[in-house]
């Protein structure tokens, strides 16, 4: 008996291995090709002779590359913010309150999560440029809000909803309005779905390519992950594969953090939509 | 005092009976007033940003307008669907799509079943499994790509190396595959997540009684798990579906389009970008929206998914 756990134990043990690496070989390579030098990047073998500094000193001078990481940090924060406060109040109006025209909201939530952005990307280049919007912060900033709310209004909405009513009632017999029982009972209540859902747009902002190379032209807007696609290396003699690693890492590593640190939050969110449907 | 307290007794939603809501007393009409004021900011924004633009675009679309000409625009009917329709671009474009959602969504049904089986039932190593299948799904897509196309340069990749220095990006059907490569290993990860939630819903009770009867793993997989966790396949598969058929980050940083790789959001990116040709992208635009569309709805009604949040009355 103890021999058939052992072999038990040993193909759970291998599955897991092999799951493991085939999640990380892809994350190691780009890791190991941001340490190689010029000269190395011909060399295929997976990891350095050498391992050098000089990609990340070097996209960290110019600003070909400061410039796109802070405009992706300026412009994921305040559209996750908006999208958070607008889908928190709509869908506090879905989980709380009967009113004509709900399930408008809720088919319209579901229509844009299932979207084609690339639908979108002529006119918005279009109505963009009439005003004055294009390659601008706030040109990114309300699409990524307007993509950001369908998956808000569904895990808040379901967040709400597992908050006890008698609350609410309580707090409106003591004599609250419905607006001070949203604001004061409510909402703290439904801080740690708030969080998720930050999380969750956030990642998205920050992913996001289509739009980011789309409605901007120049660095002055451009996101992380577009700036990468323009890359042309520190110097025009440098092969770019060694800055692009590099940038990609610098990305890449952060995000990888901040999903490993808020891993059962971003679980719990991403399944909540689905499986209460 | 008075409207509080009849707000108190109508929001217990759930069971106010109808006539009482066809009197609209004064606390009723406050809470509809509030339920619009609190989701106009949402319906404004997500309107602006989708609606407002699809309407837009049906309208561009009867229109010859190139950026490049700005004083040749005309109203040309239905002159650029037939153009669209009528061009080999469009259906390559259409028929590399689906070849790409159909096989990487169904390699990552089977990869995605087994990772969530595996994260499901592994003995040890459980929470070591489900944090690095987490790493592909965080990581930005374009970061990822890269990964693949480097791996993939002849002389430089060890993907490559490892295939005799192959250069699989030049080749219209081995880069098809690296983009379902690239496609596969971003999304698995979330389809097991998916496809765990629904597992869990499984009962453990009826698998036990099963092992009880003598069925094999085999047959209470195919005979409890599946059936029991249709509901479940079925969203996830609808999400990546309709997630796969707007591929396009994968396919520009791997190959461009070049090649005859491109999906049809690189041919409406292209038409846009490169052509400047706002009439025909249009065209373009609202083929896509019409494809999607006719995807949920098969989904939907074929298969009679409950879509995530429509039902937001039952628990």
């Amino acid at each position: 008996m103890a021999r058939v756990d052992n072999g038990k134990k040993i193909g759970w043990g291998a599955a897991n291995t092999i799951a493991v690496l085939l999640t990380l070989i892809p994350v190691l390579w780009i890791l190991s090709l941001s340490f190689k030098s010029p000269a190395a990047i011909a060399d295929p073998g997976f990891w350095p002779k050498e391992w050098t500094w000089s990609n990340y000193s070097g996209i960290l001078q110019t600003s070909q590359f400061i410039q796109p990481l802070l405009n992706s940090i300026g412009i994921g924060v305040i559209a996750t913010i908006i999208a958070v406060l607008l889908a928190s109040m709509a869908a506090y109006a879905v989980a709380r309150l009967r009113f004509p025209g709900k399930q408008v909201l809720i088919g319209m939530a579901l229509l844009i999560a299932m979207f084609p952005q690339i639908s979108l990307v002529t006119p918005m280049f279009s109505i963009e440029r009439a005003l004055g919007l294009f390659n601008t912060w706030p040109g990114l900033i309300i699409p990524y809000i307007a993509f950001g709310l369908p998956l808000g209004i569904y895990i808040l909405s379901a967040f709400f909803r597992e908050i006890p009513w008698e609350l609410e009632k309580a707090a409106k017999v003591d004599g609250a309005t419905p607006f001070q029982a949203f604001t004061r009972v409510i909402a703290p209540l439904a801080a740690p779905g708030m969080v998720t859902t930050a999380i969750l747009v956030f990642l998205f902002c920050w992913n996001e390519f289509l739009f980011a190379i789309s409605f901007t032209s120049t660095i002055g807007a451009r996101t992380a992950p577009a700036a990468l696609a323009f890359f042309s290396g520190s110097s025009q003699f440098t092969s770019p594969t060694g800055p692009i690693s590099a940038a990609a890492v610098v990305i890449t590593i952060p995000i990888i953090i901040f999903v490993l640190f808020f891993q059962r939050r971003i679980v719990a969110g991403l399944t909540s939509g689905a499986v209460k449907g | 005092m008075s409207i509080e307290s009849q707000t108190a007794t109508v929001t217990t939603p759930e069971r106010t009976s109808r006539a009482r809501r066809q009197q609209l007393s004064e606390g009723a009409r406050a809470e509809r007033r509030l339920g619009w004021m609190l989701c106009a900011p949402a319906v404004i924004v997500m309107v602006a940003v989708t609606a407002y633009p699809i309407a837009y675009a049906v309208y561009l679309s009867l229109e010859r307008y190139n950026l490049e000409l700005p004083s040749a625009v005309k109203f040309v009917g239905l002159d650029n669907y037939a153009a669209v329709l009528s061009s080999p671009y469009w259906w390559h474009a259409l028929v590399v799509t689906l070849i790409i959602t159909i096989v990487s969504v169904a390699i990552e049904l089977v990869l995605g079943m087994l990772l969530a089986l595996l994260m499901h039932r592994t003995i040890f190593g459980r929470n070591t499994v489900r944090t690095s299948a987490l790493i592909p799904y965080g990581i930005v897509t374009v970061a990822a790509a890269y990964s693949w196309f480097f791996a993939w340069t002849p002389s430089t990749g060890y993907l490559s190396a490892i295939f005799g220095d192959s250069a699989p990006l030049s080749h219209t059907g081995q880069a098809i595959g690296v983009i379902i490569l690239a496609e596969v290993w971003k999304t698995t990860p979330f389809m097991a997540l998916l496809l765990l939630a629904g597992l869990s819903l499984v009962p453990e009770d009826l698998q036990r009684a099963a092992k009880v009867d003598g069925a094999t793993a085999w047959q209470r997989f195919v005979r409890i798990t599946i059936p029991l966790m249709k509901p479940a396949i079925l969203v996830a598969l609808l999400f990546r579906v309709l997630d796969a058929f707007r591929i396009f980050d994968n396919i520009y940083i791997l190959t461009k389009g070049g090649n005859n790789t491109g999906s049809v959001s690189i041919l409406g990116y292209d038409n846009l970008f490169n052509a400047l040709n706002l009439g025909i992208g249009s065209a373009i635009s609202i083929l896509i929206f019409i494809c999607v569309a006719i995807i949920a709805v098969i989904f939907i009604k074929g298969f009679g998914t409950a879509a995530p949040g429509t039902d937001p009355g039952r628990r």
